[in-house]
């Protein structure tokens, strides 16, 4: 590991993320207006959007990260950069560290749009503080990431990349407590929903809505999730192999 | 400069169910211009992947700078070019330029004349995927140039340049050899025969000659390369 070409990865993977305008654009934008339509649909009507405007800051960084990140590396393996990257000195840490890190910066600027959004004119008003809301909306898209850059080693191709999305994040999302409070589910249906690690992504922003310390429990979330975005990183490095058949 | 750069023994690779490589021995003198020469699909880029160490091998040994392929320590000795470029199609030349700097540890100001020597100065600031295939090509080749590695490795570098930009890549080629470097160049067309110090011709997974032009040419009694490469694929087959 080197500390000189971890930095440099995750300037490069910046580099070309703003190079592209069209999906800079996406990144930023479309959660700001899913935001205001949210607004709209529960018509103003506080409590509801208090409640669901928070938990989807939690599930924007995290989805968006997901997509972008597997594609970014799908491409990184079919282009030969990858192959060429591992005959180099470079450690596979350096390489997935630099993507954390690069992916991480462009969700923190993705979350406080949308944070400013919401509790700005949408007047969303979450009991904990603006920073806890940041902190979990950043460790959720780095979880976003790992588990991309995992998926992306059983891709062959953007198009299975790309249906990763609703085989792997669509079902979270449905049992994350999003849709339907996790403890009115089937027994079977809660249990598999307390192995999945957007669950923990979207309780802590339902505890920061209730309260403003930093709770045990909101602790705990936090710690799933950047436990399991370690896991799914040490994991992705396991199939960042040197050699290929 | 009479050392062995490269040392195989007994390599073979199996790629999906077929064997591809069986068997191959062989060594590279260090300083040297070696070209690998073959017809498509012979193994050229599976024997180079497996010298830089990134191909699974069934069987065998391979050695290079004295150490086993793909050996930590080698990593900042090798230079690889793939066959197909492999570089950011995104990032402008000088930002490929600086990222690989930055992963090899070499100062970032190498890359002008890594880009000199590629003749591309004047398109530092052009986003790669906007070049054409031979430029990216060669964006690709000076990125491995930054390192100044004691051996390169080049697949098929020279495929759709044109002949006054090759023949400046083939003088390259040797002003690093005379410098000590040791290169290992792929072609798949028999006119580059003439520019390499010696020459390993390949074909179906194995090394049917080996020695300099020179020596090909007496063994063969035929004037032209391409002509002694089908006398001694004939002689085989016989
Ligand atoms: N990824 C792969 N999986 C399975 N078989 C492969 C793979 N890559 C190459 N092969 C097979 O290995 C054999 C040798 O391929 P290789 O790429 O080494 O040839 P080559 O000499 O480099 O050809 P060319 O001049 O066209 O680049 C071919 O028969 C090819 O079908
Ligand atoms: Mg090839």
């Amino acid at each position: 590991m080197n500390a000189r070409v971890t930095l440099a990865t995750a300037r490069r993977v910046l580099a070309q993320l703003h190079g592209d305008h069209r999906t800079v654009a996406l990144l930023l934008i479309v959660p700001c207006v899913l935001m205001a339509l949210l607004y709209w649909v529960f018509d103003g009507d506080e409590r509801v959007f208090g409640r669901v405007g928070l938990m989807l800051l939690g599930v924007f960084p995290f989805v968006t990260m997901f997509l972008v990140t597997s594609v970014a590396m799908l491409r990184e393996r079919t282009s030969g950069t990858l192959e060429r990257l591992l005959t180099t000195p470079l450690a596979k840490l350096d390489l997935l560290l630099g993507y954390a890190l690069a992916f991480g910066v462009a969700a923190l600027v993705q979350a406080a749009l949308a944070s400013a959004l919401a509790l700005g004119p949408l007047g969303l008003d979450p009991a904990g503080s603006v920073t806890l809301v940041l902190t979990l909306a950043v460790a959720n898209a780095v979880l976003g990431m790992a588990l991309g850059l995992l998926v992306s080693a059983f891709a062959q191709s953007e198009f299975q990349a790309v249906q990763f999305l609703p085989a792997f994040v669509l079902p979270q999302l449905l049992l994350c407590g999003l849709i339907a409070p996790r403890d009115q589910m089937a027994g079977a249906l809660e249990a598999i929903s307390t192995v999945l690690p957007m669950t923990y992504a979207v309780d802590g922003m339902n505890q920061l809505a209730r309260t403003s310390e930093l709770s045990g429990d909101l602790l705990v979330d936090l710690l799933v999730v950047v436990g399991a975005a370690a896991a799914a990183l040490a994991l992705g490095a396991g199939t960042l192999r040197r050699r290929t058949a | 400069m009479n050392s062995t750069a490269i040392k195989v023994e007994g390599l073979r690779v199996d790629r999906g169910h077929r064997t591809v490589l069986n068997g191959l021995d062989f060594a590279i003198p260090a300083g040297a211009v070696t070209g690998l020469l073959g017809p498509s699909g012979c193994g050229k880029t599976t024997l180079i992947r497996s010298i830089v160490g990134v191909q699974r091998v069934k069987a065998g040994t391979v050695e290079v700078l004295g150490r086993p392929a793909g050996a930590k320590a080698l990593r900042s000795r090798v230079g690889y070019v793939t066959q197909a470029p492999s570089v950011y199609a995104d990032l402008t030349v000088a930002a490929n330029l600086r990222y690989f700097a930055s992963v090899l540890g070499v100062p970032a100001d190498r890359g002008d004349a890594a880009l000199d020597a590629v003749a591309l100065a004047d398109r530092r600031g052009d986003v790669v995927g906007r070049l054409s295939g031979g430029q990216r090509a060669r964006v690709s080749l000076a990125c491995a140039l930054l390192g100044e590695p004691e051996l390169l490795v080049l697949d098929e570098p020279t495929v759709g340049l044109d002949p006054l930009l090759r023949r400046d890549l083939w003088r390259l080629f040797h002003d690093l050899a005379a410098r000590g470097t040791t290169l290992l160049v792929s072609s798949h067309v028999m006119d580059e025969a003439d520019r390499c110090d010696r020459l390993l011709l390949m074909r179906e997974g194995a090394i049917v000659a080996d020695g300099t032009p020179a020596e090909l040419r007496e063994r063969t009694g035929a004037d032209d390369l391409e002509d002694a490469f089908v006398r001694v694929v004939e002689a085989v087959a016989a």
